[in-house]
């Protein structure tokens, strides 16, 4: 059934509450108004107010009643209305959720979902635009995902809830409504931990996720068709724990990679890929691992500075240029 | 909010009157031998003791039932130990052995026994107050009539994660019962230097949470106002907020100057020890002889040195195992 990634986020949830009574959502409009997106709409009918729970805005308390719920074996889901909101929650995600297992030598375990809508491009100025994830990616104890398509919108978040760990999950708002895909009926999820090459090559690496995919694939045909230059990307898909194996394969079968995410530069993802690469595949490089991410700074609200802080496919053009240069 | 309440002063009978005060000595005794253990450099980091607050763990905790659920603070050995976690498991987390409550990993400021619905004690000012809320809302979502007891200090009722709660527990009539310990310091600063109203119970009370101030220096008062208020609590009326007023003799952590308060001050709070006061009320109705305080003092003792022996036998987890606990060993569901 064709849908969109929004629609995929949607019927997840209703497929997964239907599944396991345990699961119950929590957040801030998610019942009565269906989420300020839209992504939990119809849920308060289908499961009633018990299980579809509308909270005052407490992002903190949202997140340790969650926990709280999981330690006692329910699976919640906590939405942050906005991802650039989960700052006011991050004592209890990392201090709180994170160790849960840890600090009580496994003797309780958190199987907690925190669904956070991330991420620029739709003029939401600096309180609305923000990718935030690499702010948990350093944190053991939690696994993070970021879709970039509507199969793994679908996916991650089914196997998000089925996992017995705290895991955040997010979700771009650029991709809510301007990507559709054709989904199967038949219940699937997509496994935590696994990156998917989205189209081979051998010239270099792209290796990117989440709202900077489909910029990536527009720039690798342009180059295609005009360079001649075959490049593959790779979506990482889950940031924490990342995919190190497939990103080594990709760097040592092509030799030069760019890192392309919306996040920032400086302590981004980005970062981490290129240490792992340098590294473990160091002899197989032939040039640098090049990053290309959001200036160092916030997010703008004047549209053509948002446009010069973010990456765009002209910017991801130029960079597989300037690499395959080297 | 009924200000001012009268709980009975009367004690209980001779059988019960004994066992609080048998429970009062056991945490005093434990919180003075991990004193010297940890200036013997056997627990290390860093130890908060209870001595001096005795009464409202033992009086609170006693009004729970076994199906209640507890959230603790960092200063939590006294609330493990009367909640029925043993004191081998206790002392061997001290000492940070595996054999500990929790694995040796979380250690004084993180004891946690779900058997004993003991969910933690916290090291985070107020951090264990939104958990309480979701256990609470856990019990009520799957229809189960328990309370939650969420202890934490008066420090935490500077702190955001306070006020969130205080207002969702109302809003929700959640089964949760919040032990404020007003010991009057949060580390070093004293309570009329971090807050514009200090009468807490009002703080509580403005979020429509019924709130009594108690004695928490009187074991029979503790555990007088926390029964009435769980029965409340789990009538389903929502939630109840205690104020105990009490006080630490020892220092904040292990090394503190106390320059903070006086000498006299504490010696005028000493006047009014939780367990010395108990012993003379017994004493005077005649239900306490010499012998059965001996015969307390020794049962602790040998249950205390059987708990030294046990963490000093327990074993280091091996480095081996070290990457353990971080994520779940279970398949996803």
């Amino acid at each position: 059934m064709e849908m969109t990634y929004i629609k995929a986020i949607n019927s997840a949830l209703m497929e997964e509450m239907r599944r396991d009574e345990n699961v119950f959502m929590m957040g801030e409009d998610v019942g009565e108004l269906g989420g300020a997106f839209k992504a939990t709409e119809g849920l308060l009918e289908a499961f009633g107010e018990e299980r579809v729970i509308d909270t005052p805005i407490s992002e903190a308390l949202i997140v340790g009643a969650g926990i709280g719920a999981a330690v006692l074996g329910m699976r919640p889901i906590v939405e942050m209305q906005f991802a650039d909101f989960i700052s006011c929650a991050f004592d209890q995600i990392v201090n709180m959720a994170a160790t849960t297992r840890y600090r009580h030598g496994g003797r309780a375990e958190c199987p907690l979902v925190v669904r956070a809508p991330s991420g620029a491009g739709i003029h939401g100025a600096l309180f609305h635009s923000q990718n935030p994830e690499a702010w948990f990616t350093r944190v053991p104890g939690l696994k993070v995902v970021a879709p970039a398509t509507v199969y793994d919108a679908k996916g991650l978040l089914k196997a998000a809830i089925r996992d017995n760990n705290p895991v955040i999950y997010f979700e771009h708002k650029r991709l809510y409504r301007s990507i559709k895909e054709d989904l199967p009926d038949a219940d699937f999820t997509v496994p935590i931990g696994a990156a998917e090459i989205r189209k081979e090559g051998t010239d270099l690496s792209l290796i990117t996720y989440g709202g900077t995919l489909g910029q990536s694939l527009d720039a690798a045909k342009i180059v295609e068709k005009e360079d001649g230059l075959a490049v593959e990307v790779l979506d990482l898909r889950t940031l924490l724990p990342l995919d190190r194996d497939a990103i080594l394969a990709t760097a040592r079968k092509t030799g030069k990679v760019l890192v392309v995410h919306e996040d920032r530069l400086t302590g981004g993802i980005g970062g981490e890929v290129a240490a792992i690469i340098s590294e473990h595949a160091f002899e197989f490089l032939d040039g640098p691992v090049r990053r290309l991410c959001a200036l160092d700074t916030h997010v703008a609200f004047s549209p053509p500075l948002e446009e010069a802080i973010l990456p765009n496919t002209n910017k991801i053009v130029d960079a597989i240029r300037s690499l395959a240069a080297y | 909010m009924a200000a001012g309440i009268e709980f009975t002063t009367a004690l209980p009978d001779k059988e019960h009157s004994l066992n609080l005060l048998h429970q009062m000595i056991r945490v005093r005794r434990f919180e003075e031998k991990s004193a010297e253990l940890y200036s013997a450099g056997k627990i290390r980091g860093f130890l908060h003791l209870y001595i001096g607050e005795e009464a409202v763990a033992v009086g609170a905790i006693a009004a729970l039932d076994p199906d209640d659920a507890i959230v603790a603070t960092y200063r939590e050995h006294g609330h493990a130990l009367v909640r029925g976690i043993s004191a081998n498991s206790i002392m061997a987390e001290l000492y940070g052995k595996q054999e500990g409550c929790s694995h040796g990993r979380g250690g004084s400021m993180h004891l946690f026994d779900a058997a004993t619905r003991f969910y933690g004690g916290n090291a985070i000012v107020g951090g264990g107050l939104p958990i309480a809320i979701g256990l609470a809302l856990a019990d009520k979502l799957q229809g189960r009539s328990r309370v939650t007891a969420c202890f934490f200090g008066e420090g935490a009722v500077a702190e955001g994660e306070f006020h969130e709660c205080m207002n969702l527990a109302a809003l929700w009539k959640l089964p949760v019962l919040f032990c404020c310990e007003n010991n009057l310091y949060a580390m070093g600063t004293a309570l009329k230097r971090s807050e514009s109203e200090v009468d807490l119970c009002l703080k509580a009370s403005s979020y429509e949470i019924p709130a009594w101030p108690v004695d928490g220096m009187d074991v029979v008062a503790c555990e007088d106002a926390a029964q009435k208020a769980v029965l409340a609590v789990r009538s389903g009326e929502g939630p109840f907020f205690l104020e105990f007023r009490t006080y630490r003799f020892r220092a904040h952590s292990m090394y503190d100057p106390q320059l903070y308060r006086t000498k006299e001050e504490v010696e005028e709070w000493k006047k009014r020890d939780p367990i010395s006061t108990f012993e003379d009320r017994m004493h005077q109705r005649k239900i306490l002889d010499d012998d059965e305080l001996a015969g307390i003092e020794k049962q602790v003792g040998s249950e205390i040195a059987e708990a030294i022996e046990f963490a000093e036998a327990g074993t280091w987890e091996p480095i081996e195992a070290l990457t353990r606990f971080v994520y779940s060993e279970r398949p996803a569901q």
